[in-house]
C-alpha cells in the first residue's frame, strides 16, 4: 500500500469526495480509542449533532492511537511517530483533523506543532515515516470538535437547529485541562468559555464556575485514587454548590472520572457528590430533539436521561 | 556511583534542552507560582518549584526518587502560567521517561505499570483497548483492588462500554516498521 502523497492530492481529495468541499465542513474525524469502548456515547452523540450541523465528519481511514499522555511519558520519538502517522493520512486525505477527545486533540496539536517547530525531530520522524511508506508536509491543522461547533458553525446555525430550548437548565460547563491548555489558540488558557456560549445559544445558562478548568485527575483515578478523588470530588462538590444540574464535558477521561465513581468521590470530600454528568455534544443534541437512542443517553452512569426528561416536561 | 549519575544528569541535559524552550529552566526565578497552580502538588514530596531548585543543585536523583514526578497529570497549568516560560509539563514528562529507562524510582509504581502496560498494547495494537488496559493494570499491580472496581465493570459491561475484542489496525506491520526506525536512528 503507497501513501506517498503529491502537493496537489489535499486539494483535489476534498473537492472530489464532497459537494461541500469549498466551504470547510468537511472533516478527517479522529474518534480516539476511547470513544471505541468506554466513551462510545461521546462519539455516538458527535457524529449525530454535527450531521444536524451540516458537518461531514469522514472516519480517518486506519487510525492509530494518538501518541497519548500514558504513552509518551515512557517514550517519546515513538509517540511522536504515533502523532504523525495520523497526520500524515489526514494529510493524505486532503482534510482538516477535528476530534472530540482534548487528549488526542493536545497530543496532536502538539506534535504538530513541535514537529514545525524542531527540524531534528522533523527529520527524525519523516525518516521514520518513509519506512512505512509514508511521508507528513504539515499541513494538517488540528481541531477541538467544540471549537469547530462554537467557532466555525457559529451561533445562527446553532440557535436555528434548536427545537427543544434547555429553558431554566443549570449547567456547569466543565471545558477540563487539555481543551485550552497549553496553547491556548481559541479558547482562554485559564478560564474558558466556549461551552458556555453554546448552552447559552441552546437557551439554557451556566453557572459561575470557579474549577471550570481545574484538573480531574486523569487517570489517577485509577493509579492514586486517594489523589484522584480529592480532585474529582472538589470539581463536583462546586458545581453543586454554584446550583447546577449537571456537568457537562468535552474530554472522555473527564466524563469518565466525574459520572463513574460519585460515591466514592463523596466520601473523600465529605459531601453529596451525585450529578448528572453528560458530554456537551448530548446537551446540544437534546436541544436538537434528538432521541435518546441517536445521543447514546443509555450509556450514562448518572441519570441523564430522567433530567433531560424532567428538562422536556418544564419547557 | 558517582560517575554514573554524572552520566544521568548530563543525558538528562542533553535531552531537556532538546525540548522546546528547554533551556528556559535555567531562568526560573523560583517564583512559585507553578507549585501554587499544581493541582496535585499537596500529595508531592517536592513541589514543582522545589524540584527546579533540585534539579539545579544536582540533585537529579532524589528527584527522580520522589513521588513528585509520577504525581504530574499534565493539566499544563504551571506551563500557561509561569512568568519564566519554563514548560515544566515537559520537564516532568522528561523525567518519567528518564526514571522508567532508568530504573530509577519506584514509588509511583502504579502510574507506571498503567503506562507502560499503555505503551505494551499501542506497540501491538496500534491502538489501547481499554478493557485490556485495566485488566493488565490490575493483574501487574493489585489484583485484589480489582475486585472493588467489578460492580462498575459490571454496569460498564451491561451497558455496552466494555467490549471484549479490540481492534488491531490494518497498518500495524507498517507502524512496527516505523518504531523500528525511529528505535535504531531516532536522534534523541
Amino acid at each position: 500500500m503507497s501513501t506517498t502523497v503529491n502537493s496537489n492530492a489535499g486539494a483535489s481529495a476534498s473537492a472530489s469526495t464532497s459537494t461541500r468541499g469549498s466551504d470547510g465542513r468537511v472533516f478527517s474525524y479522529y474518534p480516539g480509542c476511547s470513544q471505541m469502548a468506554m466513551n462510545r456515547a461521546y462519539d455516538v452523540s458527535t457524529r449525530s449533532v454535527a450531521a444536524r450541523l451540516g458537518l461531514e465528519l469522514v472516519e480517518l481511514e486506519d487510525w492509530n492511537c494518538c501518541g497519548a499522555t500514558a504513552y509518551v511519558a515512557i517514550r517519546e520519538e515513538q509517540a511522536f511517530v504515533l502523532s504523525a502517522r495520523n497526520l500524515a493520512l489526514a494529510e493524505q486525505a486532503g482534510r482538516p483533523l477535528v476530534t472530540a477527545c482534548s487528549g488526542c486533540f493536545v497530543v496532536l496539536n502538539k506534535a504538530n506543532k513541535y514537529m514545525a517547530e524542531d527540524p531534528e525531530l522533523r527529520s527524525d520522524i519523516t525518516r521514520a515515516l518513509a519506512a512505512g511508506s509514508m511521508r507528513y508536509r504539515g499541513t494538517v491543522a488540528v481541531r477541538h470538535f467544540l471549537d469547530v461547533v462554537v467557532n466555525d458553525v457559529g451561533e445562527e446555525t446553532v440557535r436555528a437547529q434548536v427545537t427543544r430550548p434547555l429553558t431554566g437548565l443549570k449547567v456547569a460547563a466543565y471545558h477540563g485541562c487539555q481543551f485550552s491548555r497549553p496553547f491556548g489558540e481559541r479558547a482562554d488558557p485559564e478560564f474558558p468559555d466556549t461551552m458556555d456560549r453554546l448552552v447559552n445559544w441552546l437557551g439554557g445558562e451556566t453557572v459561575p464556575f470557579a474549577l471550570k478548568a481545574k484538573c480531574c485527575g486523569g487517570l489517577m483515578m485509577t493509579t492514586q485514587p486517594d489523589v484522584g478523588r480529592a480532585l474529582t470530588g472538589k470539581i463536583l462538590k462546586a458545581a453543586k454548590e454554584a446550583g447546577a444540574d449537571c456537568v457537562i464535558t468535552c474530554c472522555p477521561l473527564c466524563q469518565f472520572n466525574l459520572e463513574g465513581f460519585q460515591r466514592r468521590v463523596g466520601a473523600a470530600v465529605g459531601c453529596d457528590c451525585a450529578l448528572p454528568v453528560l458530554y456537551f455534544t448530548q446537551l446540544m443534541g437534546h436541544a436538537f430533539g434528538l432521541d435518546a437512542r441517536a445521543l447514546a443517553l443509555g450509556d450514562s452512569l448518572t441519570p441523564v436521561a430522567e433530567l433531560l426528561h424532567r428538562e422536556a416536561v418544564h419547557s | 556511583m558517582a560517575v554514573a549519575s554524572l552520566d544521568l544528569r548530563e543525558v538528562f541535559l542533553q535531552k531537556l534542552y532538546s525540548i522546546p524552550n528547554g533551556r528556559k529552566v535555567n531562568e526560573c526565578i523560583q517564583c512559585g507560582t507553578c507549585s501554587a497552580s499544581c493541582p496535585t502538588s499537596h500529595a508531592m514530596d517536592y513541589s514543582p518549584r522545589e524540584i527546579i531548585a533540585a534539579l539545579r543543585a544536582g540533585m537529579l536523583d532524589r528527584v527522580l526518587r520522589s513521588n513528585t514526578v509520577w504525581l504530574c497529570s499534565s493539566c499544563y497549568s504551571c506551563s500557561v502560567r509561569c512568568p519564566a516560560g519554563i514548560p515544566f509539563t515537559d520537564v516532568m514528562y522528561e523525567l518519567k521517561r528518564l526514571g522508567v529507562k532508568h530504573r530509577i524510582g519506584d514509588k509511583g509504581a502504579p502510574n507506571t505499570v498503567m503506562a507502560r502496560e499503555f505503551v505494551h498494547l499501542v506497540d501491538r495494537r496500534g491502538r489501547n483497548h481499554e478493557p485490556a488496559l485495566i485488566r493488565q493494570y490490575f493483574l501487574h499491580t493489585n489484583p485484589l483492588r480489582a475486585l472493588r472496581q467489578f460492580p462498575l465493570a459490571l454496569r460498564l459491561w451491561w451497558r455496552g462500554r466494555m467490549p471484549l475484542r479490540g481492534h488491531t489496525i490494518k497498518g500495524a506491520a507498517g507502524l512496527r516498521r516505523m518504531m523500528a526506525a525511529i528505535e535504531e536512528n531516532g536522534s534523541k
